[in-house]
């Protein structure tokens, strides 16, 4: 674990500043969210029964389906959202929700960034300057 | 990225704000990705259960329909991927009316927007095959996985948004799978058996898809035998994107682009083998229980021949816990006809159409019916349903109709 700055190779969004929740661990909406209550849910996830509402996601990879390109959108208009996810390895799906959703997005290191932001972490996520930020 | 004349023409607004939007979407996906281009598509198909949409989706959908201007209806063939309901058994899956008029408002607004509601996500065995180095733009990562792999053509993973996109331009970014430097093998896999099941062959995929990791990764199967059947990759296929998010597979000597190991791979790439043990393995894991209070047969929709193997395994049977079987409004009425239907109603099951269980508010029907311990064959979605508050488990479809009769699902 560091402090430091990070640079992504694709960057999405609204610069944004919040605490981190961290784990090397996938994302996918439909399959790990019980977007109800805004806490992870698949019950073999790192992060199951946390709360991801209003945290900057830092999580290893794009997982499953499709319908994150939608539920990212449903869960800005409830605000039951993270504030921004940021990703070693994104897919088109996450990067076309956030697109549609608002949701701020850094993929693409050239280190572990799961490893890298410690869990609990202030982080600035900068996709105009295509940067992550730790405090 | 570059814009020929006519996208400047769309996002300069002058074929109306619908277009507009929609390329402003893909511009910022396509950005996103380094992009350099578009490339044209033939044909779109999204996924948009009203489940993933809700308020704030349909909302946004009926705005784009709502416009009275410009071009509001798709530019290419573009269809559907399954609905969150079938409004016949509504009832049966313990659905309110506040759902089903979700989806009312979601059909009427596709309707507008020149959308054809195929509601299926067997596309590529019931409506049209895409063929080799055809463009497209596909949602449901099972027809993208198919249509890269076993197909030839070329269809990033697009969400519901993203499709529409593409239907309503008639092109989309030209990244990731549209790039043939993209579609070359990074994972090489030795395997030293072949599936004979259904959910073996999605069990197999599993394994694939976990090791894989990544929607960019791209295996390269070694040592499957004989000729593998559409059904059989229809699931391997789907369980390898569940598992992975991945997009596009090869099986050396059997899909198109990998006639030989060289075509699509590098000298060196490290061999990973995969044996009959670590499918067994998967499918174990998620036996957590012997009593099942559901038995559902879904995701991807069944095929006709995998209807017609479920209605004479039912034949003779009485079911005690429910049992659903989930197709496309294209195969339902052949099930219909050849009297499949019939024999999976007379044995106390229920055959469905134009919906998927886990896109059909897994969760509230789950609470509405008691429905937890699942048994299915699909190792998409075992996968998927745990999410959702479920303990689904994997098994034969000859097992799952066993355990319909028994409330007791097999060890093996």
């Amino acid at each position: 674990m560091s402090t430091g700055v990070f640079k992504a190779r694709h960057a999405m969004g609204r610069t944004v500043r919040g605490l981190a929740l961290v784990a090397h661990d996938g994302f996918s909406a439909r399959y790990d969210l019980d977007r109800i209550k805004g806490v992870f849910s698949r019950p073999a996830h790192k992060l199951a029964g946390q709360s991801y509402v209003g945290r900057i996601l830092v999580l290893d990879t794009a997982k499953g389906g499709v319908a994150t390109a939608w539920m990212l959108h449903e869960m800005q208009s409830r605000g039951i959202v993270p504030l921004a996810i940021v990703l070693n390895s994104v897919n088109p799906i996450l990067a076309q929700g956030a697109a549609l959703g608002d949701v701020p997005m850094l993929a693409g290191f050239d280190v572990d960034i799961t490893a890298a932001v410690p869990n609990g972490a202030e982080v600035e996520v900068n996709p105009q300057m295509s940067l992550l930020t730790v405090a | 990225m570059k814009l020929n004349d006519e996208e400047n023409e769309i996002l300069a607004g002058k074929a109306g704000p619908v277009p507009q939007q929609a390329l402003q979407h893909q511009i910022k996906v396509g950005e996103f990705f380094d992009a350099e281009d578009f490339v044209p598509v033939t044909q779109a198909h999204i996924m948009a259960d009203t489940e993933s949409l809700g308020e704030a989706g349909v909302r946004w959908l009926e705005g784009l329909a709502a416009v009275s201007h410009g071009q509001r209806r798709v530019r290419i063939p573009t269809i559907t991927d399954p609905r969150g309901t079938d409004f016949a058994n509504a009832k049966l899956l313990g659905q309110t009316s506040a759902m089903l008029d979700l989806e009312r408002r979601a059909i009427a607004a596709f309707e507008q927007l020149g959308v054809a509601m195929t509601n299926t996500c067997i596309n590529y065995q019931t409506i049209q095959a895409p063929t080799r180095n055809e463009h497209a733009a596909f949602g449901d990562t099972g027809v993208v996985i198919y249509s890269n792999s076993v197909c030839g053509a070329r269809s990033n993973f697009e969400g519901g948004p993203s499709a529409l996109a593409a239907g309503l331009t008639g092109r989309t970014p030209r990244y990731g799978f549209h790039l043939p430097e993209l579609r070359r093998g990074t994972l090489r896999i030795q395997v030293d058996y072949t599936p004979t099941t259904l959910n073996g062959w999605g069990a197999l995929g599993g394994v694939i898809g976990r090791l894989a990791g990544n929607y960019w990764t791209v295996p390269v199967v070694e040592g499957i035998e004989g000729a593998a059947k559409s059904d059989q990759l229809k699931h391997f296929g789907a369980s390898m994107a569940s598992f992975g998010s991945v997009a596009l597979f090869h099986l050396v000597g059997l899909t198109p682009e990998a006639g030989r190991l060289a075509d699509v791979a590098d000298e060196g790439l490290p061999v990973h083998r995969i044996t009959k043990a670590d499918a067994d393995a998967l499918q174990r894991s998620y036996h957590t229980d012997d009593q099942v209070d559901v038995v559902v047969f879904s995701a991807p929709q069944l095929s006709l021949y995998e209807l017609s193997d479920l209605a004479g395994l039912c034949d003779g049977r009485r079911f005690s816990v429910p049992l659903l079987a989930v197709t496309s409004p294209q195969v339902k009425p052949d099930c219909d006809r050849m009297g499949y239907t019939a024999r999976i109603e007379a044995a106390g099951g229920n055959v469905l159409s134009g919906m998927c269980f886990y896109q059909s508010y897994a969760r509230e029907i789950s609470e509405a019916r008691g429905w937890k311990r699942l048994a299915t064959n699909s190792a998409k979605l075992v996968n998927i349903l745990g999410g959702y508050g479920y303990r689904p488990m994997l098994a034969s479809m000859e097992s799952c109709v066993d355990a319909a009769v028994n409330g007791k699902l097999a060890r093996t």
